[in-house]
């Protein structure tokens, strides 16, 4: 028999049910592999193995009473550390809520455990989700279990800011994993790591209950190793609910079953934009094995224009910025999370020792960037100029889906890079994420699937970008390209 | 525009966090760096155009005037709220003096 740790979501989920093996059989195996990771790939922050195997057994008790098990009975998953978790430490990877225990639990982990999922831990990830590689968390890098084939043994990023997920997932320690994309974090991680992760719909997940990096681009979503188990995991996670203002009151739709990789009839659109000058070679070549791929699966090729790309990434680094500030500013020492009160300080002091020593250097960029452009006299200048640009994005998109349903380009503009490689330079970080971020500030739904490998031995991904609302097409263009690329490469073990 | 050490010192004071000398001579061209490839935005003409306030079209509910309609967010939290304070005392979050 395979390794139970080998198996996706729909397999535990079918294989428990029909009786194959236990659900605790399977917490079991992924909980050791969690445990045996730990040390090489510190992909979790925390790990919850009694979590795990509490939610397998009831499971187990579930079947035996001949009870439904929930469209996620019997998996266990990893949790990015940014959802809050009843009384288990939510750090959002900061020193700042080292130790912060919520009362309460966020709606989607929520959702998740209600349908019969199981927590084995809690995920690294970039600081408060400001990153491209999982370099920012102050409980230390995640290193992503893919190396190089050119004998070196360069440690690689897994991407970011969800990195513990694709780490974790890329190394079998998890079948599934919760991730947030805010401009890239579900995507870019995917691509770096040959895992698949769809960002919804903004509104689609709740947001109740996530630490808040930019409140108009957060959205949460599900990380995974292929297309149907991504459907099945964001139907247990989407979902109206009452206390997030920016909900989405549809009904959920049952993404798994309308899957088809026939694409007869659809339209795919090319944005010539994103053919940069000095793109990637590797990338531009699998950007045209995944045309190959539509057109084989039935699909009419379309050149598209969505002429304000080039104004997405600057765009983005005002808003995120601007919304961050103004969210980060709850972190006062007073109610949770860290304080320092140096010897006869006062409150305003208090204040700005606590979020000296709470924020790390990123953190503290991305505030002061978002304060200025706030601040009185510069406020029209960027942020208002920026929500304008923002506008002129989401226009393009609208325009381009007058000639196409969905939007093939890649994921990212490389191959995951050595750590420490961008570190130095914010700016070069930034731009891992141009071709993920058009859509996020369209708050339109997308996903990154495998297309396979570059000359490094490295996973490179593709990007298929949707309308609002349209998870299905987006779903089903990616499980067209599943099913051509046929990616079945993993890391050799090394951990 | 751009930033000079001064500036630097009034965001981080707006911003409430306390940085040293040093690390604001560090971070005025790191800023400066950011805010000049941003002011490329400078060159689209928006003349005609209305700033994005919703990403998807929606509109805010109002909820029903009810009390404790949602139990979770309803009152008698005290204890709930006050199990993550550094420092809460007598059912209240603790602070340093403010009033002299």
């Amino acid at each position: 028999m395979t390794e139970l740790t080998e198996l996706g979501v729909a397999q535990i989920r079918d294989g428990v049910a029909g009786g194959d093996f236990t659900a605790v059989e399977v917490a079991q195996a992924f909980n050791a592999n969690v445990a045996a990771a730990q040390e090489a790939l510190n992909a979790f922050i925390i790990a919850t193995p009694e979590k795990a195997i509490e939610a397998a057994q009831a499971t187990d008790a579930k079947r035996a009473r001949g009870e439904a098990l929930g469209k996620m009975g019997g998996v266990p998953i990893g949790m990015k550390d940014l959802f809050a978790t009843f009384d288990v430490q939510t750090t959002a990877a900061s020193h700042m809520l080292e130790g912060f225990k919520p009362q309460y639990e966020s709606t989607v982990s929520q959702k998740l455990w209600d349908a019969g999922a199981g927590m084995l831990g809690k995920l690294n990830l970039d600081q408060f989700a400001m990153g491209s590689s999982n370099e920012t968390s102050y409980f230390g890098n995640v290193i992503s279990p893919w190396k190089r084939n050119d004998g070196g043994n360069a440690a690689l990023a897994p991407g970011g800011s969800s990195g513990g997920s694709s780490s974790a997932l890329a190394a079998r320690l998890c079948p599934a994993a919760t991730g947030t994309d805010t401009g890239g974090s579900i995507r870019q991680p995917a691509a770096f790591t040959g895992t698949t992760g769809i960002k919804p719909t903004y509104g689609r997940c709740s947001r109740w209950g996530v630490v808040a990096f930019a409140s108009s681009l957060d959205q949460a979503g599900p990380m995974a190793r292929s297309v149907q188990d991504c459907a099945i995991m964001l139907e247990a996670m989407a979902g109206f609910d009452a206390k997030d203002s920016t909900s989405l009151d549809l009904p959920v739709p049952n993404w798994e079953a309308a899957l088809s990789g026939d694409m007869k009839g659809k339209k795919v659109g090319i944005p010539k934009e994103y053919r940069v000058d000095g793109l990637d070679e590797d990338v531009s070549k699998s950007w045209d094995d995944g045309i190959a791929w539509l057109k084989d699966a039935g699909a009419e090729i379309v050149e598209i224009s969505l002429p304000h790309t080039k104004y997405a990434l600057p765009t983005y680094y005002i808003i995120a910025p601007a919304e961050a500030s103004s969210n980060l500013a709850r972190y006062d020492g007073v109610r949770y999370g860290l304080r320092d009160l140096p010897d006869g300080a006062n409150l305003q002091d208090m204040y700005a020792a606590t979020r000296a020593a709470g924020f790390g250097p990123e953190v503290k960029r991305r505030i002061l960037i978002g304060t200025y452009v706030l601040s009185a006299g510069f406020y029209d200048a960027y942020y208002t100029q920026a929500q304008k640009v923002r506008a002129l994005i989401a226009q393009d998109f609208a325009k381009a889906f007058e000639q196409c349903d969905v939007i093939l380009a890649p994921t990212a503009p490389s191959a995951a890079f050595g750590l420490g490689e961008n570190v130095d330079d914010p700016l070069k970080m930034y731009l891992n994420d141009v071709f993920a971020v058009p859509a996020s500030l369209a708050g339109l739904p997308a996903m990154s699937v495998p297309a396979g490998l570059n000359r490094e031995g490295l996973p490179l991904g593709l990007q298929v970008i949707g309308k609002a609302f349209d998870e299905q097409g987006v779903l089903n263009a990616g499980l067209a390209l599943e099913q051509r690329a046929q990616f079945s490469a993993k890391p050799e073990k090394w951990w | 525009m751009s930033v000079d050490t001064a500036t630097v010192a009034k965001i981080a004071s707006l911003a409430r966090i306390k940085v040293s000398e040093a690390e604001i001579e560090a971070m005025v061209p790191e800023l400066n760096g950011i805010l000049a490839w941003v002011e490329q935005l400078g060159e689209v003409d928006t003349s005609q155009v209305e700033p994005m306030t919703a990403v998807i079209p929606n509109t805010l509910r109002l909820r029903d005037d009810v009390i404790d309609a949602d139990p979770l967010t309803g009152g008698d939290k005290r204890d709930a709220v006050l199990a993550n304070a550094p420092a809460a005392e007598h059912g209240f979050f603790g602070v340093p003096k403010v009033i002299e």
